[in-house]
């Protein structure tokens, strides 16, 4: 299996107080809020901590895209990625989840620079093409709900066609209208970098996966255990259309704590996790649903769904909790897991020591089956020493217990990337005496 | 209240809704925000001198096809086969109410021979930066109704589930129509109908609710100076943004004096 260190890039000062005096984290959070100065620490400690990661041995690094947002400060993925492709260990995988492309018109923008970021590694890009949040794109960049997704399916036929295509094309779309499409640079990896697809529990979008042979992230705050139901149809869906069950189809993202003994990983990872839980995922519901954002299958799903669960007598029987994803996680958040014991009992964050951190991982990787796990080992307010001593120990202690995980399956949508010897060598020397 | 006849008028190969009531000089209503899935007794006051032609549009409960709307073009024309396939066109008066204010508007603009009167109810297609429209949108279900109406009742009646309908639809349809405003609107509000006020000739009347939380009253003074035809504003009363439910009787009496 794949280890690959995910970093939101949250504003980590947010202050005590923020869920009582703010209606939301995201699109109209009070500017007030934002130092940039502090913010300037806090950015280069997250590049510090994602070069830690990828000199630990991690498989790839992972960043994605936020607007307007106080625990993601990353508008621009593609600007981190570029530092990372220079400076990171050049052996890692460089991950963007992703570039929401409905966002930009024309997606030529998005087709050059994950082109570029691939030229610059050697071919190690991962592009992550996720629709992207209510509240990044419909309130923060204002791109119209209802169109979203034509959008959204528009813009990918237009950068896969601008990645591939080797004439110089015209693209007549319903949204995008270009005479020339001619992207210079073009993509180390051929065809073009593997694709993956962040999304929430869409029918869907499992089969779009399916038939472009994509691969399917389920990016879940809410751990293993909500994510039993999505992930069980993601993969009856792929028996259904006679997929087989390789598991480097999916990818799971899992928020983890370790540390030497239990008692110092319920000490450590408590400040982190109810800041997390806490003022993080305060998002105001009036921005969770606008309407067109979800499809009238999705909404089926979850209308039908609810009603059986009323047949069944209570809200445990939904089984789709992505129906309405902005909602019912709000929903969750008030009512049960701002506390660190509720968040671990939920499985929102698994803590422990690096046996009992790799016994849980053994299960819920197989259970849920996937082969691309995502870990948020930097969360919250979490310091950069913390973030690093999490980091190392997974690197060090849990990574070799999971060695033989799906070691029989082959990960055809890993980057492919130029052979070692043929590829440049950033000059460290001159970057370590510029730093000094 | 007594049921209105109901046919369909085919808007870029998709259904919508046509409801027919009353006797008299025929008079259009395009719906306003979260459309018309029941009738509604503004329509019964009006349909006491009139022959009260409602066609849906697309999206809007009784409608569909909003997802073949791109462009505010494709919308006018959508809009244009609607009220054409209805018999409005023709110099038959047309009333709008929010959003479907702004899309009569813009018949009037289009085709100024075709509409002999304009009767427009805090009607949307504005945006000022300095006094602006209210996001309709980013609310919860329960709020909705107390910013569109001075009585949140009204709402909740109009949207209340009726016994032996098919529960999974109806929610549907409802969000749909939210939806398909969205389509048209997103974010602001604004069309650009400002431009096009000017092509407006026929004789206009500009209705607000003297409580409407949604459009500002500056936006009815653009709309008074922007239109090229003879202007009357009326304030009703005791009435939120939706005038016609709040205030059915005041609206309807208001239309019938001017017309």
């Amino acid at each position: 299996m794949k280890h690959c260190w995910f970093h939101l890039m949250p504003y980590t000062e947010l202050p005590d107080d923020f869920r009582d005096n703010n209606p939301s984290v995201w699109v109209d959070i009070d500017s007030n809020l934002f130092d940039p100065e502090r913010a300037h620490h806090m950015y280069n400690d997250f590049l510090d901590e994602m070069e830690f990661a990828a000199d630990m041995g991690f498989d790839a690094i992972c960043v994605n895209e936020h607007h307007s947002n106080g625990y993601g400060l990353m508008p621009s993925p593609n600007i981190m990625l570029a530092s990372l492709a220079r400076r990171a260990n050049p052996d890692t995988a460089l991950c963007v989840l992703g570039n929401s492309i409905a966002l930009y018109n024309p997606p030529t923008r998005v087709a050059e620079e994950m082109a570029m970021l691939d030229c610059i590694s050697g071919g190690r890009l991962i592009s992550g093409f996720p629709v992207g949040s209510p509240m990044d794109t419909c309130y923060a960049y204002g791109q119209n709900p209802s169109q979203l997704r034509e959008r959204y399916a528009e813009a990918h036929d237009f950068i896969v066609k601008a990645w591939t295509e080797p004439e110089p094309f015209s693209f007549s779309g319903r949204f995008n209208q270009q005479r020339y499409v001619n992207i210079w640079p073009r993509p180390v990896q051929k065809p073009h970098p593997p694709i993956w697809v962040p999304g929430g529990g869409s029918v869907e979008t499992w089969r779009w996966c399916a038939e472009m042979d994509y691969v399917y992230c389920y990016l879940s705050y809410y751990g293993y255990k909500a994510a039993q139901a999505t992930m069980q149809g993601f993969w009856d869906e792929m028996d259904r259309l006679g997929k087989d069950r390789n598991p480097y189809r999916a990818g799971f993202l899992q928020f983890v704590g370790i540390a030497e003994t239990e008692e110092q990983a319920w000490e450590l990872y408590r400040e982190p996790a109810e800041y997390f839980y806490d003022r993080c995922l305060r998002v105001s519901a009036r921005y969770a649903n606008p309407p067109g954002y979800v499809t009238e299958a999705t909404q089926r799903a979850g209308v039908e769904s609810q009603i059986a669960a009323a047949a069944a007598g209570g809200p445990d029987g939904v089984a789709n909790t992505s129906a309405r994803p902005g909602i019912q996680k709000t929903s969750l958040i008030d009512k049960s897991a701002r506390e660190f014991e509720a968040i671990v009992e939920n499985g929102y964050v698994i803590i422990g020591t690096p046996d009992q951190v790799a016994e849980k991982l053994r299960e819920v990787v197989k259970d849920l089956r996937f082969g691309h796990l995502m870990l948020l080992q930097q969360f919250g307010n979490m310091s950069k020493d913390l973030a690093n001593y999490n980091t190392r120990l997974y690197a060090e202690q849990v990574m070799p217990q999971l060695a033989d995980v799906w070691e029989d399956w082959e990960d055809h949508w890993w980057p492919q990337p130029m052979a070692n010897a043929e590829r440049a060598t950033p000059d460290r020397a001159i970057m370590a005496a510029a730093a000094e | 209240m007594t049921v209105p006849a109901v046919s369909h008028v085919d808007v870029y190969g998709e259904p919508c809704r046509v409801w027919t009531k009353g006797t008299g000089p025929r008079i259009g209503f395009l719906a306003g925000f979260g459309g018309l899935p029941k009738w509604i007794p503004f329509l019964d006051h009006l349909a006491e001198n009139f022959e009260v032609v409602v066609p849906s549009i697309p999206g809007f409960p009784g409608g569909l096809g909003h997802t073949n709307c791109d462009t505010h073009l494709d919308w006018v024309m959508a809009i244009g086969d609607l009220v054409r396939g209805a018999g409005l066109l023709g110099g038959a008066p047309l009333i709008g109410s929010g959003p479907g204010g702004a899309l009569a508007a813009d018949m009037a603009a289009f085709w100024p021979s075709e509409i002999s009167h304009l009767a427009l109810i805090s009607p949307w297609g504005l945006f000022a930066e300095d006094d602006p429209m209210t996001d309709p949108w980013a609310r919860r279900p329960h709020e909705v109704g107390p910013l569109m109406l001075e009585t949140p009742d009204h709402w909740n009646e109009l949207k209340a589930e009726p016994e032996g309908v098919n529960s999974v639809e109806w929610p549907i349809e409802q969000a749909r129509a939210l939806e398909a405003s969205a389509r048209i609107f997103w974010p602001l509000g604004n069309t650009g109908l400002a431009n096009r006020l000017g092509h407006i000739t026929c004789p206009t009347l500009l209705i607000r609710g003297d409580a409407d939380r949604v459009i500002p009253a500056s936006y009815m003074e653009t709309f008074r100076e922007g239109i090229k035809g003879e202007t009357t504003v009326k304030e009703i009363t005791g009435s939120g943004h939706l005038a016609e439910l709040d205030q059915p009787q005041a609206v309807a009496d208001a239309i019938r004096e001017f017309i």
